[in-house]
């Protein structure tokens, strides 16, 4: 653990090392995120909300899926460079390590400038909490803090499963982008609104749904059924097939190395 | 002169040749556009059940306007992988360019848009056929008169120019900052916002769009889109064609003189 801990801070540390460089990615982010949030802001103006729920539900969505994106890309966004370990046999290095191969992986890539979408989510939520009409009971709050984590979670498994698809294919697989990119846009509204197809296909293939609409349900008192506030805990289970996943690709693994 | 153009074509040529390589890649890219399309167009079919009347657009302009953003959205956008030119200026191979019979603005200029040009032809005008073939609420439709659609292409190949011009900029102001990661995230984000690209530029606040109109980003791709769906038609667009050129000589003036005080800085850096 202690070693973790270590590539963790120096990979923190080497970032910082060019405090301008690391400020000005971090406020790109920022602005991404931010012009994603004029857009909507833009829209509310002109309409009073989408399908039943309102501008403040809209937002409490938006800066959810946010958080969950921003938490989880920045722990597997780094994964991405798996290809180009294949490619380069650096693997070979990692896989000769007594230690977890995932972790040797990601903690020297995280990036921290995903902290700048992190902040804006969170400016936005602070909009959205009053605004949402949404009673802020301890339960309630609980399964805001189940959201994000588990969101986090979900957005971190499709990335490792991207990256994974690597082992099995050597050309980069950019179409899957419109479940992590994608889906940080699309998850602005609540994910019911682009039909019964899309929202089961959210629900049982990937589980972002359950991060967000199934439980915001629960959030407005639609639902009082506890099985919806617990929705994201269901989302966990993307675990499993995402880490089989991971598993079978390592075994597959041959080395390009000399 | 006819050597130069040559020397251009020739350099389209290649970069063509090196995208059509990737087969499967291409085949993502047409399915990731048309995924999100749809996805977006879901959206907006949401937002106009409840309160369409609201918006500046109909329904099917909308969709139009998000099919041909999605096919175009290569040609359009400012930051791509131009990873040639990002790494001469990392690693200062630029010198070898600068020692090049050939203008590095002019080179540059051509190699960004052959970039974007080759990538588009086969990865997203695939994309807009399948717009075309989709089922009645997604489906685009063209406008009828030729005309307009022949003002959408001028205007297209401008607002094109346009954005490169802008890469352009972008690329000599990375001469003297080292967060090149930071810069182009940033100019990503402003150019598309401020383009139409997040949502259309009709669709924002009257009092914003009173300053936002008149700024070079609006001489890019919302232009012909706005000619594509028909928000913008006739005496309007033939001015928003001459709103574009006007933006164009001025960035392109911009960026070669800028480009010629950025290279002599590098000079003397050199060893």
């Amino acid at each position: 653990m202690r070693l973790y801990l270590n590539y963790f801070l120096m990979e923190l540390k080497s970032q910082m090392q060019y405090k301008t460089s690391f400020f000005l990615t971090m406020f790109g982010q920022f602005l991404t995120s931010f012009t994603t949030f004029f857009g909507i802001r833009f829209l509310f103006d002109r309409i009073y909300g989408i399908d039943d729920f309102t501008y403040g539900q809209v937002l409490l969505c938006f800066s959810v899926v946010m958080m969950s994106f921003s938490l989880g890309e920045m722990a597997g966004g780094g994964l991405a460079v798996f290809p180009d370990l294949l490619r380069g046999g650096e693997l070979d290095r990692i896989l000769v390590r007594p230690r977890s191969i995932l972790l040797q992986v990601i903690m020297p890539n995280m990036d921290f400038s995903r902290l700048g979408l992190l902040a804006q989510a969170m400016i936005v939520l602070g909009a959205a909490v009053p605004a949402s009409g949404v009673v802020w009971t301890l339960p309630n709050v609980l399964v805001l803090v189940l959201m994000v984590l588990c969101g986090s979670v979900v957005f971190f498994c499709l990335f490792l499963l991207f990256a994974t698809a690597a082992f099995f294919t050597v050309q980069s697989l950019n179409f899957l982008d419109i479940f992590t990119y994608g889906m940080r846009d699309f998850g602005r509204y609540p994910l019911s609104v682009y039909g019964e197809g899309v929202l089961r296909f959210l629900t049982f293939v990937i589980p972002l749904a359950l991060i967000q609409y199934y439980p915001l349900l629960y959030l407005l008192g639609r639902k009082d059924n506890a099985l919806y506030a617990l929705a994201p805990l269901f989302a966990l289970l993307f675990v499993i097939p995402s880490v089989l996943f991971y598993r079978a690709g390592l075994r597959n693994y041959k080395s390009t190395g000399s | 002169m006819k050597t130069a153009f040559r020397v251009y074509t020739s350099m389209f040529g290649i970069r063509f040749n090196y995208n059509l390589q990737y087969r499967a890649a291409v085949l993502g890219a047409i399915a990731k556009g048309f995924c999100w399309a749809m996805m977006e167009i879901l959206g907006y079919l949401a937002v106009y059940r409840f309160g369409g009347d609201a918006l500046p657009m109909d329904f099917s302009s909308t969709t139009a306007y998000v099919w041909a953003h999605q096919s175009f959205i290569v040609l359009f956008s400012v930051v791509f992988a131009d990873t040639e030119i990002y790494s001469a200026i990392r690693t200062g191979t630029v010198v070898y360019d600068l020692a090049r019979p050939v203008g590095l603005y002019g080179k540059w200029f051509c190699e960004s848009a052959s970039n974007r040009l080759s990538f588009a032809l086969v990865n997203c005008f695939p994309v807009l056929i399948l717009g075309l073939l989709a089922p009645a609420p997604f489906k685009l439709t063209l406008p009828a008169s030729s005309p307009q659609l022949c003002l959408f292409l001028v205007s297209a190949l401008l607002a094109f120019a346009v954005t490169v011009a802008i890469a352009m900029l972008m690329y000599i102001s990375l001469f003297y900052f080292i967060s090149q990661r930071g810069i182009r995230i940033i100019v990503r984000s402003v150019t598309t916002f401020f383009s139409g690209g997040v949502i259309p530029l009709v669709f924002f606040p009257e009092s914003v769009q009173q300053v936002i109109r008149f700024l070079p980003f609006a001489a890019m791709q919302n232009m012909p889109l706005q000619i594509l769906c028909g928000t913008i038609t006739d005496a309007d667009a033939v001015k928003g064609i001459g709103f574009q050129v006007f933006w164009l000589t001025a960035l392109v003036f911009m960026g070669q003189s800028a480009m010629k005080t950025a290279t002599k800085k590098v000079l003397s850096l050199g060893g």
